[in-house]
């Protein structure tokens, strides 16, 4: 699947756990989740989680503590996925 | 100089009515909350009715933000919260502070954890799949997640503490709240309590052949305290709050004062002289409710009004004798008694500060809610106190005083004694 396509996707994603929605319409690969868009840090595990189930993959613990951007979330699907 | 403390916000999640306006109307007109729900019936219960509230789970996103109410599950939760915010705001006061407000507290109470949510993570963990539990669990699961969620949406940063005491619980978090006002920990606190009684909590009661079991055809004749043909509680599921406040600090921002809160005791039989795990001793209770009249500096001649805690069970009349025992009356010189689990049920730890709410309304507008399924007082009773004591209809009357007390497992008692302000 193409990065952009993977883009538009996450954003449903991260849709229920960014108060600001106004924020997401204008993200990139560079946004950083936490610092940009203030979602809670707490709350990343549970975007690995939703984002596992919506393309049925594994994100292995190590990849997703890489996680700081969205690019880094594309990256971590982009791999499992075929 | 001592100081007072009065009532200036009330909020409810009851069986028979959701907020105050629809259960102060409730109240008055004897308006039951029991149900039967099939889902007893196919699960073989011998009690097939409760009291549930008719709670819309989407109105939370009206006091959570978005982000919370994602992944928000937990009905007692959900109804601590809704009744919480809802005496905060009754009170006067917004919602979403900026800043810590450090001059107000919250104790909030609760029984026991949700055993539908426990069962989700169960079944989750047993199947290797621990990882997909998230974040939101831990937060919900604690004993303290109400108090976490009140405390953290209105920004109040007093003492913050979770109770458990079985059914004494909302009485007995309600007259916490007022000693750390009297002490002057505190200026104001949000107090009371929460319950959700789920299948499997209701299973654990039937089995203990304490439920009403004989009326599962006509609901809302089950719940009968004080009947002679009562014949053990129906589970009810709600929360009650108050905001409790120093009369000065309250007098200074100008809030309107609904009622004072003049006293109150707490104690234990200690499980001796007849009390037991499940059984309140006599003089356990007697001192509890003459320790709450010592402490509210009242006559006990001036209490216009008990609201008992009366189940339905075989321990009604002994609560009656009791509370002639602690209060020196009897017969025609007994005041008037009502039980609010006629119409909603026993909802265990909110039972304490949902009737709380009801005594500080009755106070209010002036009025003693009936006694329904009375029609049949049990003689145990009758040989005690006068049957006019025992109002089956709306009484419109002023109250000086109401006694308000719960008696729970473990042996453990709570009375609080209100009263109008002057």
């Amino acid at each position: 699947m193409e990065r952009r396509a993977i883009l538009q996707e996450l954003k449903k994603v991260l849709y229920p756990y960014t108060e600001n929605k106004e924020l997401l319409e204008n993200i990139d690969e560079n946004t950083s989740l936490v610092k940009d868009l203030k979602i809670n840090s707490a709350n990343l595990v549970d975007i690995i989680i939703d984002a596992e189930a919506k393309y049925n993959i594994e994100i292995d613990f190590d990849s997703a503590e890489k996680i700081i951007t969205v690019g880094d979330c594309i990256n971590a699907i982009a791999e499992k996925i075929p | 100089m001592d100081r007072r403390v009065v009532i200036t916000g009330l909020g409810v999640v009851s069986p028979n009515g959701v907020g105050i306006p629809a259960f102060l109307s409730a109240i008055r007109g004897g308006v039951s909350g029991i149900r039967f729900d099939p889902a007893y019936k196919d699960l073989h219960f011998n009690c097939q009715v409760a009291g549930m509230p008719e709670f819309e789970w989407d109105r939370l996103k009206d006091y959570v933000s978005e982000i919370t109410f994602h992944g928000l599950q937990g009905h007692a939760l959900g109804y601590g919260i809704m009744a919480a915010l809802d005496a905060w705001t009754d009170a006067g006061n917004d919602i979403g502070a900026r800043e810590t407000i450090w001059d107000t507290g919250c104790v909030f109470g609760s029984s026991v954890s949700e055993c539908e949510v426990v069962k989700k993570i169960f079944n989750r963990v047993d199947a290797g799949e621990a990882k997909k539990l998230g974040s939101r669990v831990i937060e919900q699961m604690m004993n303290s997640s109400i108090t976490a969620y009140i405390s953290g949406r209105l920004g109040l940063g007093n003492r913050i503490i979770a109770t458990s005491a079985a059914c004494a619980t909302g009485t007995q978090a309600i007259l916490m709240g007022y000693e750390y006002i009297r002490q002057g920990v505190a200026q104001r606190m949000v107090v009371g309590s929460s319950e959700h009684v789920d299948p499997y909590i209701f299973g654990a009661f039937d089995s203990m052949r304490i439920l009403s079991r004989k009326f599962n055809q006509t609901p809302q004749r089950a719940s009968r305290p004080m009947s002679e043909t009562a014949g053990g509680f129906v589970p009810g599921s709600g929360a009650g709050a108050l905001v409790l406040e120093d009369l000065d600090f309250a007098l200074g921002r100008g809030a309107r004062i609904y009622a004072e809160l003049l006293g109150g005791a707490c104690n234990s039989g200690g499980q001796r002289n007849g009390g037991s795990m499940t059984a309140p001793a006599s003089p356990g209770v007697i001192r509890c409710i003459s320790d709450a009249v010592a402490n509210a500096g009242i006559d006990p001649r001036a209490i216009d009004l008990i609201s008992g805690h009366l189940t339905a069970t075989a321990a009604d009349a002994m609560e009656i004798q009791n509370w002639c025992l602690a209060l020196g009356r009897n017969g025609r010189n007994f005041p008037p008694v009502n039980s609010l689990k006629s119409m909603i049920g026993h909802s265990l730890s909110a039972a304490g500060s949902i009737e709380s709410v009801a005594a500080v309304l009755q106070i209010v507008h002036r009025f003693i809610h009936p006694n329904i399924n009375l029609e049949d007082p049990n003689p145990e009773i009758l040989r005690q106190i006068d049957p006019d004591c025992l109002p089956v209809k709306l009484v419109e009357k002023e109250l000086r005083t109401v006694a308000k007390a719960n008696f729970g497992f473990g042996d453990v008692n709570a009375c609080l004694i209100f009263s109008k302000y002057n």
